[in-house]
């Protein structure tokens, strides 16, 4: 059983506080994304569950157990580090294999065990080989498979690929998903990376300044994005937002109408996805284009929008050219597609 | 990228590199080639002449016990010196390591003996544990030990150790505390996770990962106590009781300004010189392949 209940978990330095109270109950074999900008507290919060920072007031439970004063080897978790911490003199079975000697098993078992996580991770060849003479995948793979062979309840990965170029970073995503699936092991995952939360979360904590601004499966979040912060990190590229306004039950963006809404009068903050733009004649939002950049299989388009000013993107599918005399163009939006967000919170209205 | 200066013309190079290259030719080239060539000749008992005699100072000093004794006291001396100033070193650094806050005083503050001359440290410690007077020989006295270096061949070489190693923890602490937080703290977290506690994590990780510093300090340390002691040796024991501390660098000195044979002096330090360089070369070759991964 490997669930993990974080319970209005905070963190202090000194008397600053850096992490606000994050609660969370995490089922067994559940893949937990942590996603947020740099200097979020996004890796503080892993590193308390690992035992490596002291945890200032809240409850961690790993296995129904309260770990909070507990050293990480007790924890039953491992974890894979950013810059892997290969230990650099010893071989690729021995790093593997550490944990297992520390823990008192016998050299057969060791033998056996390490040996299966190597097939597992196709590691076999590169056994007897030291980390410096490994490419940065396989140090990767390493890692990994220094964490698998412990059989812990829980991995923490803290933003294992970003060390690694675009295309292996792709296909050992993928490898780090089908593996804890196959594993079943629950995970907790450190990324800045949104294209990463978004493919392999099952759940992903949208972290900013040290709060969690959403918890929920990709879709949830992207689809229904409860904050302002997390309508714009999640979603590539990045939301659209305007100020708008509510006037007698219309939302008016620069003094078109462009849907009714139920909600009371005054100002809101309109957030439209790229891709949820689309080029009609009658459309309410009128955009003088300046630039594309063409993708291939899409389109983005920038422009701002006439009587504001407002900067915009736009997603069209296929190819499109601007020239200098049609730069101009409108748009419209479904009523379902657009978010509107209290201006002062940044709350979902 | 390595960034090369290059020279147009050999006057600036040869003026920048120049107070090096002359001093080392006064101080060390002139003096060996003269230990060199006086080893063969023995100056007559008035220094008025001297004889050509070939091979032979060599011939009677590997003849000589009092010699060979002095080659065995030497061995004995510097791993003594070498241990006792590596090991404490080491320990004072983890435990500075270890600290969060003010390590930065605690390391100003153990630096502090480097900073004092070996034979002032000798006059030192040769006043701490004065027979008569010494302050840790008296409480050694309360505590029914007699101790007294001058007579005691064993506690006079136990004392030139503790002095000669003392002021070189300094050094050493400051090597291995670099070392130390040279180790990359998530290999630490790393072997935490992994389940190692601290003395394991110790001696697993960051152990083999400090060796090429500790090699390099073997290789000084084993040098300075061969040379650098002398003067240490010269204010506590000059080289007694019955030549108990007559390490080959002090027995040099003995027998060339003392003693006045200055042909067995000049032989002596040549010796000397070869076994160093060898003792060098042997650590180089040997250990070195081992310390690095």
């Amino acid at each position: 059983m490997g669930n993990v209940v974080l319970n209005c978990v905070k963190k202090s330095f000194g008397s600053t506080e850096v992490i606000h109270g994050i609660t969370i109950d995490i089922k067994d074999g559940e893949f937990i994304v942590i996603v947020g900008p740099s200097g979020c507290g996004k890796s503080t919060l892993l590193r308390m569950v690992a035992g490596l920072e002291v945890i200032s007031s809240g409850e961690v439970q790993i296995a129904g157990k309260v770990v909070n004063d507990k050293e990480p080897m007790d924890r039953n978790i491992a974890m894979v580090f950013q810059n892997y911490a290969l230990y650099p003199h010893m071989t690729v079975k021995q790093n593997m294999g550490y944990s297992l000697k520390l823990a008192g098993h016998s050299k057969s078992e060791i033998e056996r065990k390490v040996s299966a996580t190597a097939d597992l991770l196709q590691l076999s060849e590169l056994l007897e080989r030291k980390p410096r003479q490994l490419s940065g995948g396989q140090r990767q793979r390493v890692a990994m498979g220094r964490a698998i062979v412990r059989e812990p309840s829980v991995f923490l990965f803290d933003e294992p690929l970003s060390n690694l170029d675009a295309k292996l970073r792709v296909q050992m995503r993928l490898e780090i998903r089908q593996l804890q699936r196959q594993l079943g092991i629950t995970s907790l995952y450190v990324t800045h990376d949104q294209v990463e939360a978004m493919t392999m979360a099952d759940r992903m904590i949208v972290m900013n300044n040290g709060n969690a601004e959403q918890i929920g499966t990709p879709l949830e979040v992207y689809q229904k994005p409860e904050t302002l912060f997390a309508a714009q990190f999640i979603g590539s590229p990045a939301m659209n937002i305007f100020d708008a306004e509510i006037q007698n039950g219309c939302l008016i963006l620069n003094g078109l109408a462009l849907t009714e809404v139920s909600l009371p009068d005054g100002k809101v903050a309109l957030g439209i996805r790229p891709e949820h733009l689309v080029p009609s004649a009658s459309g309410p939002i009128k955009v003088s284009l300046n630039n594309a950049e063409p993708l291939g299989a899409n389109t983005l388009l920038y422009g701002n929008i006439k009587s504001s000013n407002e900067d915009i993107t736009i997603s069209m599918p296929g190819v499109h050219e601007i020239s200098e005399n049609e730069g101009d163009k409108s748009f419209g939006v479904e009523k379902a597609k657009i978010h509107l967000f209290c201006p002062s919170s940044g709350r979902r209205l | 990228m390595e960034k090369r200066v290059i020279f147009r013309g050999w006057l600036l190079p040869i003026c920048l590199v120049a107070p090096q290259l002359i001093i080392s030719i006064i101080f060390f080239f002139y003096p060996a080639a003269q230990a060199v060539w006086q080893s063969l000749f023995i100056p007559d008992p008035f220094g008025l002449s001297s004889q050509y005699v070939g091979l032979g100072n060599f011939e009677y000093l590997l003849g000589d016990k009092y010699y060979r004794a002095s080659f065995l006291t030497t061995a004995v001396f510097s791993v003594l010196v070498t241990f006792c100033s590596m090991i404490p070193a080491l320990l004072l650094a983890v435990c500075a390591d270890r600290l969060i806050k003010s390590s930065g005083i605690y390391s100003t503050l153990l630096i502090w003996p480097y900073a004092v001359a070996p034979a002032v440290a000798g006059v030192l410690w040769m006043f701490m544990f004065n027979t008569r007077v010494g302050i840790v020989s008296w409480y050694l006295g309360q505590l029914g030990y007699d101790w007294n270096h001058v007579l005691n061949g064993g506690e006079a070489m136990g004392l030139v150790v503790i002095a000669s190693a003392w002021g070189r923890i300094s050094y050493n602490f400051l090597f291995f505390f670099a070392a130390l937080q040279s180790v990359p703290k998530s290999l630490i977290e790393a072997s935490a996770i992994d389940g190692a506690h601290f003395w394991r994590r110790f001696f697993d990780i960051v152990l083999p990962l400090i060796t090429p510093t500790a090699f390099f300090l073997l290789v000084v340390n084993v040098v300075y106590s061969f040379f650098e002691t002398f003067g240490v040796i010269h204010t506590i024991t000059a080289g007694g009781p019955q030549q108990a501390t007559t390490i080959l660098v002090y027995k040099v000195f003995s027998d060339g300004f003392v003693g006045q044979d200055l042909g067995s002096s000049s032989a002596q330090s040549v010796i000397l010189l070869v076994v160093v360089g060898l003792l060098t070369v042997i650590q180089f070759k040997y250990i070195e392949k081992r310390v690095h991964y």
